[in-house]
């Protein structure tokens, strides 16, 4: 009986992977790119990048301002995050089936998580730049919304997870809806709950410099800037900052979340 | 009068299926009563109707002179303050430390601020530790739950029910996760609170031989009606194939 299930898993995993290699095949053709040409043309990409992507030495001048625009864009994705996450909160405790209120508001929480949610952030920029116009707060509010979604969702199964036999035994008790959150659910999901608010950060300082090219704000909007006036010594120095923030940046939260777990 | 009455209990989650059907009984005041049934014959969700964890859709459950199934929010959270609750698996909040999850049991008598802010008075933290050390674990007050054997954890939860100062104690299959010695343990304290403070205590057991070896009296439980009701002593091989069925021969065949 479990031998069979076993092979049969099996047998099912090698159709996939067929049926993978078949859609890969199958799009290669469809969109005409050529493997072979792909990998012909990656010693050239990566001749130019060594010969152009340089960071001299008068570009370094230029370090202070781009610094000054990177944290920008860090202060931005920690504040987007932050705020998202407090909305998240109370959209989780009324998404979670331990915790909701009532169906009607259990469903529209779900409803707001998984529409921000599966709409990329680059799309939201796209569309919040229409109505908005290229400033900073289109920036905010395309990381803001993207991070609502993924929150709400993540923290709608931590607090199942971690609390879900905790809040029935003090429902027993008489305890109130406000004592339960505070004294169950909130201690036992807030690491876990902390882990992903790290988690989104990150992501969002990735996103930022994307979302940035698009609303014209932050270190995004500087490189595009160099980049289009051919300026790519800056473009360099550009990329290399955002790198090295980025692995700071996880670092951090890598040592936060050890403390916290 | 009787500390609970069962009348004519049903009870179904979906139109398909009935999981209680016409339940009747009455628990006295100081009254050790184990529930044994097979798995699925409604054990867990017959004490869920009786602190109406569970929504009652017929019949009544009448608990200290109230009705249990027409109480309103505010009334219901009184009367759960009355009834303790011990779970299969503790349903502590492992996070947090064994003093901590056993004030939890104190919230009902709060207002929410009380008990947000987690304000708790010195004879309810000298409660505490009273009980505590009443089950024996008083040494791993300030431990975090989560390291904690089962054993201990479920002391804990027993301290939790007993801090609310309860007339009942609903026990769910309290040492289903635990091994022998443990469990003994636990139904020896089980047992003592009944005969020590006379608190009434309504078990849900897998164990035939420790409901019989601990009980005053027995209700089996079979697809949701009540097949015996009786005194432990009058639980015999007859009985018990009745209540399991062909169920429990399978189980001691496998
Ligand atoms: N929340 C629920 N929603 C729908 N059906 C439920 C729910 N809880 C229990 N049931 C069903 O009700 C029936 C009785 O369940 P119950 O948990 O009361 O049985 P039990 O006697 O406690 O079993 P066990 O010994 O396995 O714990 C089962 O058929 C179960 O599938
Ligand atoms: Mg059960």
């Amino acid at each position: 009986m479990n031998e069979k299930a076993m092979r049969k898993s099996r047998w099912i995993t090698t159709v996939f992977l067929i049926i993978i290699i078949g859609i890969t095949y199958l799009s290669a053709m469809i969109t005409k790119f050529n493997f072979i040409d792909g990998i012909a043309t990656l010693p050239k990409a990566l001749s130019w990048i060594f010969a152009n992507l340089w960071i001299t030495q008068e570009t370094w001048e230029r370090l202070p301002a781009i610094l000054g625009k990177l944290n920008e864009t860090i202060f931005m994705s920690i504040a987007a995050t932050t705020l998202a996450a407090i909305i998240s909160l109370f959209l989780g405790l009324m998404g979670s089936k331990t915790t909701k209120v009532n169906n009607v508001f259990s469903m529209l929480a779900r409803l707001i998580a998984s529409f921000s949610r599966n709409i990329p952030v680059v799309a939201w920029s796209l569309i919040l730049l229409i109505s908005f116009g290229q400033n900073s707060l289109t920036g905010f509010l395309a990381l803001f919304v993207g991070t609502l979604g993924f929150l709400t969702r993540a923290f709608i199964e931590s607090i199942d997870e971690a609390s879900q036999s905790a809040v029935e035994a003090l429902q027993a008790t008489g305890a109130t809806y406000a004592q339960i959150v505070n004294k169950a659910v909130i201690p036992q999901s807030l690491p876990q709950m902390l882990s992903w608010i790290l988690f989104m950060i990150e992501t969002n300082i990735r996103s930022a410099t994307l979302v940035g090219i698009l609303t014209g704000t932050g270190i995004g909007y500087t490189f595009d800037l160099y980049y289009k006036s051919l300026n790519y010594n800056a473009v360099a120095l550009v990329t290399f900052t955002i790198v090295i923030a980025v692995i700071i940046i996880e670092l951090i939260s890598n040592r936060i979340r050890k403390v916290i777990l | 009068m009787s500390l609970l009455q069962v009348n004519n209990l049903g009870k179904s989650y979906n139109s398909e299926t009935q999981v209680l059907k016409d339940v009747n009984f009455t628990v006295e005041t100081g009254e050790f009563v184990s529930v044994i049934g097979p798995s699925g014959a409604g054990k867990s969700t017959l004490l869920r109707c009786i602190n109406r964890m569970v929504e009652i859709n017929e019949g009544k459950v009448i608990f200290n002179n109230s009705d249990v199934g027409s109480l309103k929010k505010k009334d219901l959270r009184k009367l759960r303050t009355d009834i303790g609750m011990v779970f299969q698996h503790y349903n502590l909040v492992p996070r947090l430390t064994v003093i901590e999850n056993v004030l939890h049991g104190r919230f009902g008598y709060k207002t929410t601020l009380q008990g947000v802010l987690g304000r708790f008075s010195e004879e309810e933290k000298e409660q505490a530790f009273f009980l505590l050390q009443k089950l024996g674990i008083e040494e791993h007050a300030y431990k975090r739950c989560d390291q904690l054997s089962g054993g201990q954890q479920q002391r804990v939860g027993i301290c939790r029910a007993l801090i609310q100062d309860p007339k009942l104690i609903l026990c769910d299959e309290p040492i289903a996760s635990l091994d022998p010695n443990s469990s003994k343990v636990i139904m020896d304290h089980l047992k003592s609170i009944t005969n020590e403070l006379g608190i009434t205590c309504l078990v849900n057991l897998h164990q035939v031989e420790v409901a019989q070896g601990y009980s005053d009296r027995i209700i089996g439980l079979r697809k949701g009606e009540i097949v015996f009701d009786g005194k432990s002593a009058l639980l015999r091989e007859e009985q018990i194939n009745h209540i399991y069925g062909t169920e429990r021969r399978e189980l001691i065949t496998v």
